[in-house]
């Protein structure tokens, strides 16, 4: 029984029209084996496993090739529940819970345990009374299954969003006969001791016989847990090997088909800046973030330098590049290229030639319903006034320079789209983050702040990005402050960095510096 | 660095996604005018006359349809409140027939054509004026009650309606035509503007087209023209500074503040230009009802016209002028000729055409509002 695959894909293959997105893609997976699929955003791992789950845009787009075994026996779901029924279950990226339930409520959602009353012997058995002890009973088990101590009455609504995450996990153990789980990009809206946590419970799941299929970026977590692994790219297996056998290094350069440096080049760059002079001026600031509230930050960036700013989470440092935009109330003095921030006008930020990527791409980023070239130059013609045309008194916009600019930037940050009119809320994560970099350019800014810019996107559209805002330093000599949860990130391409710990600045080092320094100054030891 | 661009959609493709872009419900609204159309022929009812009243009502009910466009794309959603807009436009209209009623218009009487149309545009201007005034001050309501404004703006439409029915009883007027004719005191629930500015941009420029010898079709071109004028006024606005910031205040609020846009200002701006043209769709509608009436007559219209822009492709966050185009001319072209059928198929029910008019719109509204997310 052992050998046995509790899943076999075997040659699949679907079309949109005329687009193949998945071409002969098999994959094997063993009971109680963690498989991690890896591939860039519109790789085909979406497509794969909407066809494995019988979702209903399959069917109307035609079906697919290609058979799915389910412990050896040929399965063809139609529905979602057809693969419920088979013991597939999905760990959703949202939280499908309700906030108004206790946790054991939710767990047994759809599966209660009822007791019949004389209501339910004259009406049926929706009018069961439920059997609350054994409920209990059924989600407590469950929860101790993924070691969670946390009492099963506790009421969704409130609970961090970690604990979220893994009242998810305990309802999809709790059916019956699961035997394989889903994990799509679990860990990106978690904190990374919460991941790590999440990594945990999912070897637990796993040593109990049960397989999970693991979706991620992050490679460091595949090397950490997964036992195989299958890269796609562009529809194709690219290749499927125990992780025993491959590097981080191989598996990134499987995903992006080319050989990636671990570190941007950064020559000619630091020699002269201990010279330069200080542009940036950051004095005693404070922002009223939630979740991110900075106590008196202060810290100078030198003109023409990358100013790196890291800290774990919550700790304040994405408040900081907040507070300087004037996306939250914040006090003290900001002085940029000699003109003092005033925070009580809106946009001011905006007109003293700053640009903000704002790590809420979607919030805040873009304009989703628009096309790629309008949000691309909103702000420009908003603030600059750029971008228009007079026609008889009345400034319009101008559509043709409007098109041929955006053409330009589509082409100089390879933005991957079939048109510059295509919305922007179609687009994939690691281009959309291209539009708001290609926005904050046309700002012209003297100062470009960029806040987790990789954040959830492809290693592709990562690489890129990063080299690109190292290009603009070294050939344009802008001054960039960048924000970033991933310290290696900070680390190749920033002159200096400075850790934020509590609010404050914990320690400004230089990116060589050891990783003893760096977590000294995360835990706000080093002063 | 080599350029990939995705494949560009096949025509297929194209042709799928714009159909389904056109959705089901305008699909079937459209079927069922073209299906009113040919059963109002085999009837032997007077098509091009029909046609030629759907063209009609399209300008009558187009400046008011427009309304809606500044509202939704501010981010105030569908402005079920426009009556406060109609009602300043229904003052200014009294004020102007008072004025001419005291000859302050005498001196152009011997062109009544100058008359009609010097009536209308100081009717407009009170009107809009007035209007202006109200839109500002619901704007700000409106600003106080984010998140609800549909439901808010429904009620403030109510309330402002409710408010003019004491104005109209109260006001003192001279002119005889607007007082109840057997003495006692208020404004009359309808009165005629034939000695006024009814029917001046209809007429104005006016034709017929002849099919055959008892079959013609009027075509008003005065008040397509302004219907027209005000479209593409609306359509530059959208396209200007002021405008693509007004939309991104309303597309989405986070951006616009972090773009340094007054959200709260842009969404005064929208209510208000929406509100104004209430005021001065409501004089146009008036023109060529050929009456106004008082009192509660407007309490429902905001409904009607939110239907319209609705069934035209706007959703609650998003409206274009096309829209309006569209959505007026479908929505009045069933009305106009299925109520005019119904009486001839079915003679013996005579309630039957209003009963399918409150169907068709409040239908309408309800699918509309069962797609709108949020809100």
């Amino acid at each position: 029984m052992q050998d046995e695959y509790v899943l076999e894909l075997e040659h699949i293959r679907k079309e949109y029209g005329e687009n193949v997105v998945l071409n002969d893609v098999s994959l094997k997976v063993k009971p109680g084996e963690i498989y991690a699929l890896l591939g860039e955003n519109g790789a085909g791992k979406s497509t794969l496993m909407n066809i494995l789950f019988g979702m209903t845009v399959i069917r109307d787009t035609g079906g697919y090739g290609g058979s799915i075994k389910v412990s050896g026996q040929e399965m063809k779901f139609i529905a979602p529940t057809d693969a419920l029924a088979a013991g597939i279950g999905m760990v959703h990226q949202e939280f499908m819970l309700i906030p108004g339930f206790t946790i054991a409520e939710n767990i047994k959602l759809g599966r209660e345990e009822t007791n019949p009353t004389v209501l339910s012997r004259i009406f049926g058995k929706s009018m069961e009374q439920l059997d609350r002890e054994k409920m209990d009973q059924d989600a407590r088990r469950s929860l101790d299954a993924i070691g969670m101590s946390i009492e099963e009455h506790v009421m969704v609504a409130g609970l961090p969003v970690g604990y979220m995450q893994f009242v998810e996990i305990a309802r999809e153990i709790d059916k019956l006969n699961i035997k394989l789980l889903v994990f799509d990009e679990p860990t990106a809206v978690l904190t990374e001791s919460e991941a790590s946590k999440l990594l945990e419970v999912m070897q637990l799941i796993a040593s109990k016989g049960i397989a999970i299929i693991f979706i991620t970026h992050r490679l460091s977590e595949v090397m950490e847990v997964a036992k195989t692994m299958t890269v796609l790219r562009d529809g194709e297996l690219v290749a499927s090997k125990p992780i025993a056998e491959t590097s981080m290094t191989e598996i990134a350069e499987l995903m992006v088909g080319r050989a990636v440096s671990s570190t941007v080049d950064s020559e000619g760059a630091s020699t002269d800046l201990e010279n330069a002079d200080v542009v940036v001026e950051v004095r005693d600031l404070h922002v009223a973030m939630p979740g991110e509230t900075v106590h008196g930050a202060t810290f100078d960036v030198r003109r023409g330098e990358i100013f790196g700013i890291g800290g774990l989470a919550g700790q304040g440092k994405v408040g900081i590049a907040n507070g300087i935009n004037g996306l939250f109330p914040a006090h003290g003095t900001v002085t940029v290229f000699g003109q003092e921030l005033n925070f009580s006008k809106l946009g001011d930020a905006l007109h003293k030639g700053i640009s903000f990527v704002s790590e809420d791409r979607r919030g805040v980023g873009l304009l989703l319903e628009e096309s790629i070239a309008h949000n691309i130059v909103f702000r420009a013609m908003t603030i600059n006034r750029e971008y228009l045309r007079n026609y008889g008194g009345m400034k319009l916009l101008n559509q043709r320079q409007i098109d041929n600019y955006a053409d330009k930037m589509i082409e100089l940050l390879d933005i991957r789209c079939y048109s510059k009119k295509q919305r922007v809320g179609t687009l994939s994560g690691g281009n959309q983050q291209k539009v708001c970099l290609a926005a904050a350019l046309t700002m012209k800014p003297q100062l470009l702040i960029v806040s987790e810019p990789t954040r959830g996107i492809d290693i592709g559209a990562k690489e890129l990005i990063l080299d690109y805002l190292a290009k603009l330093r070294r050939e344009e000599g802008l001054t960039i402050i960048m924000i970033s949860s991933e310290l290696s990130e900070l680390r190749s391409i920033c002159d200096r960095i400075a850790i934020v710990a509590d609010g404050k600045i914990a320690g400004i080092l230089q990116p060589d510096a050891s990783d003893a320094d760096f977590g000294l100054a995360m835990s706000a030891a080093l002063k | 660095m080599t350029i990939s661009k995705r494949e560009a959609p096949s025509f297929l493709q194209v042709a799928q996604k714009t159909l389904s872009d056109f959705g089901l419900p305008r699909i079937i609204i459209m079927s069922t005018f073209i299906l009113l159309l040919v059963l109002s022929w085999v009837n032997g009812m007077n098509v091009p006359s029909l046609f030629g009243d759907v063209l009609r009502r399209w300008g009558m009910f187009g400046i008011l349809v427009l309304a809606m466009v500044p509202g939704i794309r501010c981010g105030i959603g569908p402005n079920f409140g426009v009556t406060v807009g109609i009602t300043g436009g229904l003052l200014g209209a009294v004020l102007s027939v008072e004025m001419r009623y005291i000859g302050m218009f005498d001196f152009i009487a011997h062109n009544p054509t100058l008359f009609g149309l010097t009536g209308a545009f100081v009717a407009i201007i009170i009107g809009v004026s007035v209007a202006t005034v109200m839109g500002i001050l619901y704007g700000m309501l409106l600003n106080k009650v984010k998140g609800s404004e549909m439901a808010v703006s429904v009620y403030v439409g109510f309330s402002v309606v409710n408010l003019f029915n004491m104005v109209w009883f109260l006001i003192p007027l001279t002119a005889s035509i607007l007082l109840f004719p057997a003495g006692g005191q208020g404004l009359r629930l309808l009165f005629n503007l034939r000695d006024d500015f009814g029917g001046v941009l209809n007429n104005l420029g006016q034709f017929r087209i002849y099919f055959g010898e008892h079959n013609s079709m009027n075509v008003p071109t005065g008040l397509l023209v302004v219907f027209f004028i005000c479209c593409i006024c609306m359509w530059l606005f959208t396209k200007s500074r002021l405008g693509m910031m007004m939309t991104a205040a309303g597309s989405n609020p986070e951006y616009a503040r972090a773009s340094g846009i007054n959200v709260e200002k842009m969404r005064i701006l929208g209510t208000t230009i929406s509100t104004a043209l209430g005021a001065l769709g409501i004089i146009v509608y008036a023109q060529s009802f050929g009456f106004i009436q008082l009192y509660n007559a407007p309490q429902w219209m905001g409904f009607l016209l939110v239907a319209a822009v609705l069934i035209g492709g706007a959703s609650i966050r998003r409206a274009r002028v096309f829209d309006v185009l569209l959505g007026t001319f479908m929505l009045q072209g069933i009305l106009t000729i299925a109520l005019p059928l119904i009486n001839v198929m079915l003679p013996d029910v005579p309630a039957l055409p209003e009963i399918l008019r409150l169907i068709i719109t409040n239908g309408i509204i309800l699918y509309a509002l069962s797609k709108a997310k949020g809100g």
